[in-house]
């Protein structure tokens, strides 16, 4: 390395550069075609009425949950609206709401445009390190940057076009460094693996964007063990660092950068804001603002005799507090205090312990007893107990099971302790059941005491929030004063990780209304862009945005994977009956085309043939841009190696410079609804209703 | 209650087939996928050590014999044991062996599964003299003098041959007796599988066929050096056969298809790259398993189901699933040979059905459409079974009715209101979305004793029809569109929530296009003051009462979903054997059954599944970077 090293400082010092002029074109095209006029329309476009309300509270660092996506989405979003200026404050109530001028919108969208542009160089490059020319870059990077769904799409504060680039970005990344490891091992490995890393980070944000990225990243994964396991085979070489290396750049760094994610999230959001009910007590705590005002500084541990609320830990379908009210028949569940059974002087209690729960208002004890419960006849009722004198006696004591007493300590803590309270006589749990009771009930929520106690551990848990000690005597209170812990910051006492998995699992698991959405669709409309989608209609003239590809783009898609199939299956049947019709390096060429570009397409497609969401048009562009690197380079392999003549080969290229002019021309046809001007006349928006099933909107006047 | 117990009855086979599914897959998969070369490089299996050890008593036939007497003795005397004990109705006998008395009365009924198993049990009670008057009402009535037993007795013949297919199976893939034997004891032995052959159940009848199929597959494999030869044809057409079987059982029976259908490409693609084999051959195995597997099965499968609609010519309870064309078919239906007045005509009273295929009837009840579900108006929805609330009364649009002569004719084109009898409210719709499809309107009942409002109006069209057609009933298909807001009245097939007590949601759809959905006939129709014309409709074809029977089976089976608050295991459940299931015992007295698997096999199968996963994970990357395991292999010989 020392002589290496001292020949290069003999060199002169000389920079050679060479530029590729063709992809300056095209990247200068690509930007032109998603930034000019980037703040026309001056409204809020479709789902950046969604995305804004996130932003939004981005920018007032309010805690949210989405579970449509992980938080980077998000994030780059509000980046471009903290870039601007934009102070959060902006109502985002509506379609086609008229931003004020306080408002950057041009910043709002800068960053997705700009990922949306950069796509098409990227294609670009993508298809010169598949092996395939540089014409054929050429058509891939044309079909993309005519595509007029990618640029609607690209041009407003929504997040494919920045999910789109991750991908490409990680696939070309790796490619390069699949390509280096093939090629002359001139370069130096860290060079190599340079692009491993950022083929990671890459993958790491797609996912970061979208769960949807997780789809091309398993691909990638599929691609690289395939790759790794070849490499394995090859006996010459010593595999193990070069394994390490693979695992660390395409596993691990993809899962810390997402971790990073949500620690970057969470640590910009730090108060309490409209979504805190839906996570725990403990979480809501560490927020500023909201649970913890209320909470701070009362005493940590639970004695007897204080009084407190206490929460239901299952938060679906929404936060409940054990409640009581002056009505017959009345546990339910919706916020009132409990106080404990009085006994001094005042000590914690512990798991283990028994306790009775005596109403504040009421000063009814919580009772149950071997009767059905009204809505739920498995389980036993949940009562305060009144004394009727129909020879029941009250069955009011309950014993305290603190769940988490490994983590935390067996002393009930307020909002750190989650315990389950069984009943002493019957060792049944006390359960929120879920079931909303009748009018009778005020529709609030059944409580029971569930027989099974394992059944399903979930909602059984209960946690206290407030928390204070009794008023009612000034003596005790001066007593409790004194043996009153120290309060702890419960801020600090739990750990980025705990909130990080409470988030994600609640991002899984909340459910969202599945309700149909006018535009919605089903998958296999998209194939034949059956669909679109209506984005913005001016508020008094006829111009307006829609979401629909370039017919004439997709036909070509679509063929071209046909295509693909049958020639791979062709290929295939000959090759097993001995015959070898394309040289090996040509082959693998053709077999690394389709991993990639139909693996693509089918693992961005199929898996929403099974999802019962809803879904939409712009589901389907990502593996819409797979099959569009697919086309050039399946045209440019029939054209070497499948057509022997060269009438054919010319006729070949005639027809496919037709196609491209088609291309052009219906991307100029659609214009008009793909950036919202020039307004058309009611009879031209007839004339672009090229399927009935497309919804176009007139305006009547 | 039925689907609850449908769930459940879904979940329990897939306890134990899933299982040994499993278990043998492991075991086969990498010996079934290329045969002749097992010996030599299976490096991980612990089947090809045995294999040589003890190669040379696998091709003593009297032993192997008396080996496979042992086992079929052990395991039809583990199955016998106690069968007609306890002589109550356990579980989902509730269900099959109901099933089981439809065939023998010979009234039609609606099932998710198709039709062999219960045509079997049908079969079995027959031929062991029950004659079908047990009503199988709840689990745990008594049989009394009902004979059950042999219903039950046959089920545990079918769940005997397991553990003798088990044998067989391994004993050709590992030529290894001891080995097989292994095998058939852990299946002999496995409690779950004893207790779930001994009743009156789809479970065992199932798996005899899926066993049956790898089995036959297996030897089928095996004979590759023999091609074309009797037995070879044997076990092909034996194949396909218990694929019928297994399929026509239940869905479930689709993975074995899957099983057995993977094999096939493998060896075909083995086949098409033995270059000694002109293309000649190779297009003759192609037809030979093209025809095995696939058009034999289907031909016996469609002759299951001629069967089962020949059997089945009376009407009983699933008459309302399927559609009006369907049920004349059946003696004792109001639609077999119908006498009804021919022209709809005001003033009658008729049920209306939906024409997409197991769509309901138009139907309404006493219940409002709840808080935030649009209008909080009475609820409209369709109802696939036979129900007085699935009646309405068709009146002019002004409220003037003629009294006297002959009622008037409805004809395309008239605006009519439709009253429901039962709550006399009107089908009314309106501006708001509807509760599911949200781009459709709500459809509700409103009005009292037939006043309303103007959206109560709706214009009759016959479709294909012009303006002054009659409406013939049963045959004119015809569409429902709103006065007021131009749509059409629309079944969407969307089960609603609980609320509307998981029936099928009914809206008004802006979309005009004619489907189905937006069809409806009327089925029946009183009209005292018309006389009645025996009308004699068109028969349908067998193969579209087929694929009708089929449609509705799958809607059926989409619609079985877990509902909140019940006991329901989940598939992880499973393997690890995580808890059983109450087959029978309601009280303390009674005798209890408890469907539970024995923990010692089903955690060993999973300790092997997992040894197995390893080893050929270790073989395999020792493999690619060309270690040769030979001369370990042979030391530890």
């Amino acid at each position: 390395p020392w002589g290496n090293f001292a020949v290069m400082l003999h060199l002169p010092l000389m920079v050679t550069a060479q530029v590729d002029l063709v992809l300056v074109l095209v990247t200068v095209l690509s930007l032109w075609t998603r930034l000019c006029h980037l703040s026309y329309p001056n409204a809020v476009v479709f789902d950046e009425v969604y995305y804004g309300q996130f932003v939004s509270l981005y920018m007032k660092r309010v805690f949210f949950i989405d579970d449509s996506g992980p938080p980077l989405g998000h994030m780059i979003l509000a980046l471009g609206a903290y870039l601007g200026g934009f102070d959060g404050n902006f109502a985002w109530n509506r379609i086609g709401a008229e931003y004020p001028c306080s408002v950057s919108v041009w910043t709002l969208r800068f960053l997705p445009a700009l990922c949306g542009a950069l796509c098409v160089p990227l294609v670009y490059l993508l298809t010169l390190e598949l092996k395939f020319s540089h014409l054929s870059a050429l058509g891939a990077a044309l079909l993309l940057l005519l595509e007029n769904s990618l640029i609607v799409q690209s041009r407003f504060m929504l997040l494919e076009s920045v999910l789109i680039f991750f991908v490409l970005l990680a696939f070309f990344s790796y490619l390069c460094f699949y390509n280096l490891l093939i090629g002359p091992l001139l370069l130096s490995s860290w060079f190599r693996y340079g692009w491993l890393l950022l083929c990671g980070a890459s993958c790491g944000a797609a996912i970061g964007v979208k769960y949807m990225g997780l789809f091309s990243y398993l691909l990638l994964l599929g691609v690289a063990s395939l790759h790794t396991w070849n490499l394995i085979g090859d006996r010459t070489l010593s595999v193990c660092v070069q394994c390490v290396c693979r695992f660390f750049c395409l596993l691990v760094l993809p899962v810390l950068l997402y971790v990073f994610w949500f620690y970057v999230h969470l640590s910009i959001l730090s108060h309490s804001g409209p979504h805190d009910q839906l996570m725990s007590s403990a979480f809501q705590a560490s927020l500023r603002g909201g649970l913890s005002r209320i909470t701070q500084g009362q005493p940590l541990e639970v004695a007897y005799g204080s009084q407190v609320t206490l929460k239901s830990s299952a938060s679906q379908p929404i936060p409940c507090w054990l409640h009581s009210h002056k009505a017959n028949y009345p546990i339910r569940c919706s916020g009132h205090l409990q106080e404990m059974m009085v006994s001094s002087p005042p000590r914690p209690v512990r798991h283990g312990d028994v306790i009775q729960l005596v109403h504040g208002m009421t000063s009814r004890f919580l009772n149950s007893h071997d009767v059905a419960a009204p809505m739920s006849p498995h389980a036993q009722e949940v009562s305060g107990y009144i004394n009727f004198n129909v020879s029941m006696a009250a069955q009011n004591l309950w014993r305290v099971d603190i769940s988490n007493r490994e983590v935390e300590s067996d002393v009930w803590k307020t909002i750190l302790s989650e315990v389950r309270l069984i009943h002493v006589n019957t060792s049944a749990v006390l359960k929120l059941s879920g079931v909303s009771l009748p009018d009778w009930g005020f529709r609030q929520l059944e409580i029971v005491a569930e027989k099974l106690f394992k059944a399903n551990t979930g909602n059984l848990g209960w946690t206290v929030e407030e928390h204070r000690y009794g008023t009612s005597q000034e003596q005790k209170e001066r007593e409790v004063e004194l043996h009153s812990p120290s309060h702890i910051d419960v801020d600090r006492k739990i750990s980025f990780w705990a909130k990080f998995l409470e988030l994600q699992w609640k991002m899984l698991t909340v459910k969202q209304e599945d309700s149909e959405h006018k535009y919605s669709s089903s998958p296999l409309e998209w194939i034949t862009m059956e669909t679109n989608i209506a984005y913005w209609l001016h508020s008094s003239s006829n111009a307006q945005i829609h979401l629909i590809g370039n017919p004439v783009s997709w036909g070509v898609a679509n063929f071209s994977l046909l295509a693909y199939q049958v020639l791979a299956v062709f290929y295939l049947l000959r090759r097993r009956r001995g015959f070898k019709d394309l040289p090996h390096g040509v082959w693998c060429k053709f077999v690394c085309l389709g991993c990639v570009c139909v693996g693509g397409w089918l693992v961005n497609f199929v898996p929403f043939l099974l999802m019962e969401k809803t879904l939409f048009l712009y589901h389907y562009l990502p593996a819409l841009c797979y099959l569009y690197l697919l086309s050039p380079a399946l045209l440019e392999h029939m054209h070497t190696h499948l057509l022997s003549s060269v009438t054919y080969q010319r006729a070949l290229c005639v027809w496919a410079s037709a196609v491209l002019l088609s291309v052009f021309l219906s991307y100029r046809t659609f214009c008009p609804l793909t950036y919202g001007n020039p307004e058309l006349s009611a009879n031209e928006l007839r004339g672009l209703k090229w399927r009935d099933s497309w919804d176009i909107l007139y305006r009547r006047r | 209650m039925a689907t609850e117990d449908y769930k459940k009855q879904w979940n329990t086979p897939g306890d134990t087939s899933t299982l040994r599914k499993r278990k043998n897959l492991s075991e086969n998969t990498p010996l079934s996928k290329d045969p002749g070369r097992w010996t030599q490089d299976d490096p991980g299996s612990s089947n090809g050590t045995l294999a040589e050890c003890h190669g040379s008593d696998s091709n003593n036939p009297p032993a192997t014999l008396l080996l496979l007497l042992v086992v079929a003795s052990l395991s039809f005397s583990t199955r016998f044991h106690r069968l007609s004990e306890p002589s109550h109705v356990c579980w989902d006998e509730t269900h099959f062996g109901k099933m089981g008395s439809y065939y023998i009365n010979r009234s039609f009924f609606f099932d998710v599964h198709p039709p062999l198993g219960k045509m079997l049990i049908g079969l079995a009670g027959y031929l062991t003299g029950y004659d079908g008057t047990f009503p199988f009402v709840k689990p745990g009535d008594k049989y009394e003098d009902h004979n059950y037993v042999g219903m039950r007795g046959f089920c545990a013949v079918l769940g005997s041959f397991l553990p003798i297919f088990a044998y067989l199976i391994v004993l050709e893939l590992s030529q290894s007796s001891t080995a097989a034997l292994i095998t058939a004891a852990v299946l002999i032995f496995d409690t779950g599988c004893i207790t779930i052959s001994q009743y009156i159940l789809l479970d065992p009848i199932l798996m005899f066929f899926i066993l049956a199929a790898v089995l036959c597959m297996v030897k089928f494999n095996h004979l590759t050096q023999r091609s074309f030869s009797a037995s070879w044809w044997f076990w092909l057409v034996m194949t396909g056969a218990s694929l019928t079987g297994a399929l026509g059982v239940k869905f479930v029976g689709l993975f074995v298809i899957l099983l057995v259908g993977l094999n096939t490409i493998s060896d075909l693609w083995r086949l098409l790259g033995d270059l000694s084999l002109s293309m000649v051959d190779i297009a003759k195995h192609l037809v030979a398993r093209v025809v095995g597997l696939i058009i034999l099965p289907l031909f016996l499968y469609v002759t299951i189901f001629a069967i089962h609609f020949v059997v089945l010519n009376k009407s009983g309870p699933g008459d309302g699933f399927f559609s009006s064309a369907f049920q004349s078919r059946l003696i004792g239906n109001n639609l077999h040979n119908a006498s009804m007045p021919e022209y709809l005509a005001y003033g009658s009273t008729i049920t209306v059905k939906n024409l997409r295929i197991a769509g309901g009837y138009l139907h309404s009840h006493w219940h409002l459409y709840p808080e935030g579900v649009g209008a909080k108006q009475q609820q409209v929805t369709a109802y696939l079974h036979k129900d007085y609330n699935n009646v309405w009364r068709v009146h002019k649009q002004d409220h003037n009715e003629s009294q006297s002569g002959p009622p008037d004719l409805v004809r395309h084109g008239d605006i009519i209101r439709l009253e429901h009898k039962e709550t006399t409210r009107n089908l009314h719709s309106h501006l708001h979305e509807a509760p599911l499809t949200k781009k459709h309107f709500q459809v509700t009942g409103y009005g009292m004793n037939g006043t309303g409002d103007l959206n109560d109006l709706w214009q009759l069209e016959v479709c294909g029809g012009k303006k002054g057609d009659l409406v013939k009933v049963l045959r004119s298909k015809v569409r429902f569109l709103h006065r007021a807001t131009g749509c059409v009245l629309y079944s969407s097939g969307k089960t609603l929530p609980k609320w509307g007590w998981e029936q099928v949601e009914v809206t008004c759809s802006p979309y005009l296009k004619e489907t189905p959905s937006s069809q409806w006939n009327i089925e029946d129709h009183i009209n005292p003051k018309l006389p009645n014309i025996s009308l004699s409709l068109l028969k349908p074809h067998f193969l579209e009462i087929l694929l009708e029977s089929h449609i509705v089976m799958i809607r059926g089976n989409s619609g079985l979903k877990p509902k909140d608050n019940e006991m329901n295991s989940k598939p992880w459940h499973w393997p690890i054997n995580y808890q059983g299931l109450r087959f029978s015992g309601v009280n303390e007295t009674e005798y209890r059954v408890y469907l539970l698997g024995n923990p010692v096999l089903w955690w060993m199968n999973l300790a092997s599944l997992g040894l197995y996963l390893i080893m050929s994970a270790v073989a395999s990357v020792a493999l690619q970077r060309g270690f040769s395991l030979e001369p370990k292999r042979k030391d530890l010989i």
